[in-house]
């Protein structure tokens, strides 16, 4: 069995019970075990980067230390999780003078980063450890009638030079394991295109147009759903939609679910496990045209 | 944005602070080409923001402009530009490295001083209920681990990071 320590940030256990229960669910099913480990923090996201970028990497690599030092590597299931560590993580093994001054921040915290561990996204263990073709033999439930507009997000693919996920302008990684699970993908116009989701509670009115213009686009495609990857696409496209009702008077009914969800679902899973309360937009549809 | 003010506030060496700083390295190369304000979600739907002339206003020093300004507060991060610019410039990070310079000088805008908080007192910056902390078991997830949050209060204020929120509550 391979193990990984789990790095679950903020926002998924603040909000979004039913992204943890379905990846714990799905992974355990898979045969990947999860270890919780005491002490994590935030990871240091956009927002803490913006205010200062050297404590963000202090505090990335503070975090990394503590797998280093449960000889684990990491899994994040947040987009903006595994871009601040893995980015880090990166910045940190190529760059000796960088990594100096971290650890005479990280020594006052009783700490050291050593770069011996690596920080995997969930997509990316679904891929190196399950691998698609074992993958496909675990459905149990294929999603043989569900067309689903795959988002990716911003931050599992860029910077991709750090990140090193997928092709940032033709990936194909969601795609392949929403395939895999027997649902078919479709395309829809400005797909790579940010959800907004960082402006919201800058700028709520920028943030919402960016999302209403996906959500608007992956409703003229037909998609049944779209399948999101980080916490806060989720948000924005979710919960979006009923902000989107209230300032323009247009309603949408695209049900939004991680594609952790999807998968969850597809290995059998049962959906009253799944807390889909959660979901503002309901995915009763999506659930009836899987059973 | 106006240019009326370069003169009074012009200072050739503003180019020089950013790329000092941790992610701002990169500025010097731009030639204004524009590809990362065709590749800009934002810039598409508001005047408001063109990291074009983010950059520009940089190289050209007219710091108070771009510091306190409100254009950079609307870079979404997406990352698009930095993939796309032909000089390999680093914008985004660029973009970061003029809001730690901000905030370093007091302008912080309400919610990055709320990130900061919840940091501070509980290590998230989203905060996670004692209800929601509670109803886990119902739904069949493992109690929560405790934050360490005395170790990155030590990494706080080793960096200077506690100080920085402290000055927009003095403001």
């Amino acid at each position: 069995m391979t193990s990984y320590a789990l790095f679950l940030g903020c926002t998924i256990p603040a909000r979004q019970p039913n992204y943890e229960l379905s990846a714990r669910k799905a992974l355990a099913k898979l045969g990947i075990e999860l270890i919780d480990l005491a002490n994590m923090t935030c990871c240091a996201p956009p927002p803490v980067q913006s205010i200062d970028l050297e404590t963000s990497l202090a505090i990335a690599a503070y975090n990394i230390c503590l797998a280093e030092e449960a000889d684990l590597n990491l899994i994040t299931l947040c987009s903006g999780c595994f871009e601040s560590l893995s980015m880090a993580n990166a910045m940190l093994k190529a760059n000796e003078q960088l990594k100096a001054k971290i650890n005479r921040i990280l020594s006052q915290a009783g700490k050291e980063f050593l770069g011996s561990k690596e920080v995997k996204y969930y997509l990316q263990v679904l891929m190196d450890d399950v691998g698609l073709k074992r993958l496909k033999r675990s459905v149990s439930k294929p999603l043989s009638n569900l067309k689903v507009a795959a988002f990716y997000g911003c931050h599992a693919l860029r910077p991709s030079e750090l990140l090193k996920l997928d092709d940032p302008e033709r990936p194909r990684i969601l795609e392949n394991i929403i395939e895999t699970l027997g649902a078919k993908s479709i395309e829809y116009r400005n797909k790579l295109k940010c959800c907004g989701g960082l402006l919201r509670g800058y700028s709520d009115d920028l943030a919402l147009s960016l999302a209403r213009e996906k959500i608007a686009n992956t409703t003229k495609a037909g998609a049944d759903c779209i399948a999101t990857l980080c916490p806060f696409c989720f948000v924005a496209l979710d919960i979006g939609q009923i902000q989107v009702k209230s300032k323009f008077n247009e309603t949408y009914d695209m049900p939004v679910l991680h594609y952790s969800e999807l998968l969850a679902l597809a290995l059998g899973i049962d959906p009253k496990e799944l807390a889909l309360a959660t979901h503002k937009i309901k995915v009763d549809k999506v659930i009836s045209k899987i059973s | 944005m106006k240019y009326g003010k370069e003169e009074k506030t012009t200072s050739l060496a503003f180019s020089d602070v950013v790329t000092s700083r941790l992610g701002g390295e990169t500025i010097n190369r731009c030639y204004q080409c524009g590809t990362c304000a065709s590749s800009c979600p934002v810039a598409k739907i508001t005047p408001r923001f063109n990291p074009r002339e983010v950059i520009k206003l940089s190289l050209l020093g007219v710091k108070d402009e771009v510091v306190s300004g409100d254009a950079i507060w609307l870079c979404c991060s997406c990352y698009n530009c930095q993939e796309r610019c032909p000089q390999k410039i680093e914008i985004a990070d660029v973009i970061y490295a003029l809001r730690n310079i901000a905030f370093k000088e007091g302008y912080i805008p309400n919610i990055y001083s709320e990130f900061a908080s919840a940091l501070l007192n509980d290590g998230r910056i989203v905060k996670v209920s004692k209800f929601i902390e509670n109803k886990r078991p119902t739904l069949g997830l493992p109690p929560l681990q405790p934050t360490g949050v005395d170790a990155l209060r030590k990494i706080l204020s080793a960096t200077g990071f506690d100080k920085l929120q402290q000055k927009k509550e003095e403001a």
